[in-house]
């Protein structure tokens, strides 16, 4: 479709009324869009909203424990983030992970959570911070915010709950416990510009051996990223040994569901699934 | 029938206005209404590099930015990165250690040059080889020479070219 209206919003306000109709495409650092668009996998909507001038949607803040994240923040802005770094090392080595240093500096985290793609970098480290995602929209006569656990915001290769109507303007998550422990793992054949062939996660607070609150997020062996539950529970509260850990690597191939496609076959996936799970696991119960 | 849109943005110094369509991009922008040739289309995709400049002091892909973005912004091509007659140090650097093959990616190479040195200044660390082929990881020469671009870009930061 053709472009018939451009607008450059100055708020959350202004962006939510622009949306109001549902048909329009919003644009921040283009990385995604721009490729989609001119492939054909996606058209644009009548209005093209470039969100890129609403400061209050740009910032790395922690306050009274809890992480806010502006959905315009760009990937280089997490990986150079101090703050981040010493709290959250997890979500700054997968922004390390993530593409080149040129798209780092021009994809948005809210772009790449909204473009949903089973593989984005961005999605394994925040579904292990059990992240929420703020959207905003425009109902009444005011901007309307809701909270939606990002566990459950995909639904889809590139398929999210958000509504047409809604922009995704922050993500929030507290500050991990001193003893969280987290990797993030991905794999392909290059380290540079890669889309994963499978990323995992693995998160828990370990004392004495033991491991609490025990978070693992799988990325490219779904339709979706995804948290793995049942694994999570058998692992829960008990001793991360060499035993428990290889019942979880065969737990956690179970939970996923990979394609046969260009980058790898299933069985692959399913393979790359068990080992990561196992390094991952390892790693957080300091073995 | 898209609208036209008209923008004001400093472009290699000098403070420009033009009007581009929606849909257009950054380098489409530069290449077609300012003949600003030197950034290159080739992937097209955000893989390789050709088409980097800075913005706001960063570099992007100046073929995944929308045009129509660059309003108010600080442009930087790699026209903008030497003045008429000489060569900027990165550039001279490249010509020394024979880094330049067919030459169709390096305006873009040499832009993330510029800018992984620039990074480093003030730093205060060390910046190593590796550090240096993880900052142009985004930018791919079909000729294949790495080596040689890591050795200018090296020296470049021992302030031993130019």
């Amino acid at each position: 479709m053709v472009i018939e209206y451009y607008a450059v919003p100055g708020s959350v306000a202004e962006a939510a009324r622009l949306l109001c109709g549902g048909r329009a495409t919003i644009v921040a650092g283009g990385t995604d869009l721009t490729p989609q668009t001119r492939s054909g996998a996606k058209t644009f909507a009548g209005t093209l909203v470039n969100i890129q001038r609403i400061p209050e949607m740009h910032g790395i803040a922690c306050d009274g424990g809890r992480f806010r994240i502006g959905g315009l923040t760009t990937v280089t802005d997490i990986l150079e983030n101090a703050t981040l770094a010493a709290d959250v090392p997890v979500l700054v080595s997968a922004a390390d992970h993530f593409a080149s240093s040129q798209i780092r500096n021009a994809a948005t985290l809210a772009g790449n959570l909204c473009n949903a793609s089973p593989a984005g970098d961005m999605c394994i480290p925040l579904l292990l911070l059990d992240a929420e995602v703020e959207l905003a929209s425009w109902v009444g006569d005011e901007v309307t915010l809701r909270r939606l656990a990002l566990a459950e915001f995909f639904t889809g290769p590139g398929k999210t709950q958000m509504r047409s109507d809604e922009l995704l303007t922050a993500v929030e998550f507290d500050r991990p416990a001193d003893e969280f422990r987290a990797i993030y793992l991905k794999s392909g054949p290059r380290p540079a510009l890669e889309i994963s062939t499978v990323s995992l996660g693995a998160a828990a607070n370990v004392s004495g051996g033991s491991a609490h609150g025990t978070r693992i997020a799988i990325g490219a062996a779904a339709p979706t990223p995804l948290r793995a539950r049942a694994t999570e529970k058998l692992v829960e509260g008990r001793r991360l040994d060499a035993a428990l850990i290889e019942q979880a690597a065969r737990a956690a191939v179970d939970e996923v569901s990979p394609i046969d496609d260009v980058r790898a076959s299933a069985w692959y996936r399913q393979h790359l699934t068990a080992v990561y799970t196992r390094r991952a696991l390892n790693h957080v119960a300091g073995n | 029938m898209s609208p036209a849109i008209d923008i004001a943005f400093n472009l290699n110094g000098r403070t420009v206005q033009t009007r581009v369509a929606p849909a257009m991009t950054t380098l489409e922008m530069l290449r077609e209404n300012f003949g600003l040739t030197g950034a290159k289309l080739a992937c097209g995709e955000g893989e390789c590099g050709a088409c980097t400049v800075r913005i706001d002091g960063r570099t992007i892909n100046s073929c995944l930015m929308f045009a129509a973005d660059c309003d108010g912004r600080e442009v930087q091509t790699i026209e903008g990165l030497a003045s008429v007659g000489s060569l900027e140090v990165v550039q001279q650097a490249f010509v020394d250690f024979g880094a330049i093959q067919c030459g169709y990616c390096m305006p873009g190479m040499i832009m993330q040059a510029r800018y992984i040195v620039d990074r480093h200044a003030g730093s205060g660390g060390e910046l190593t080889r590796d550090d240096i082929a993880r900052g142009l990881e985004g930018n791919v020469c079909r000729c294949s020479g790495y080596t040689k671009v890591v050795d200018a870009v090296a020296a470049v930061v021992l302030g031993e070219a130019g």
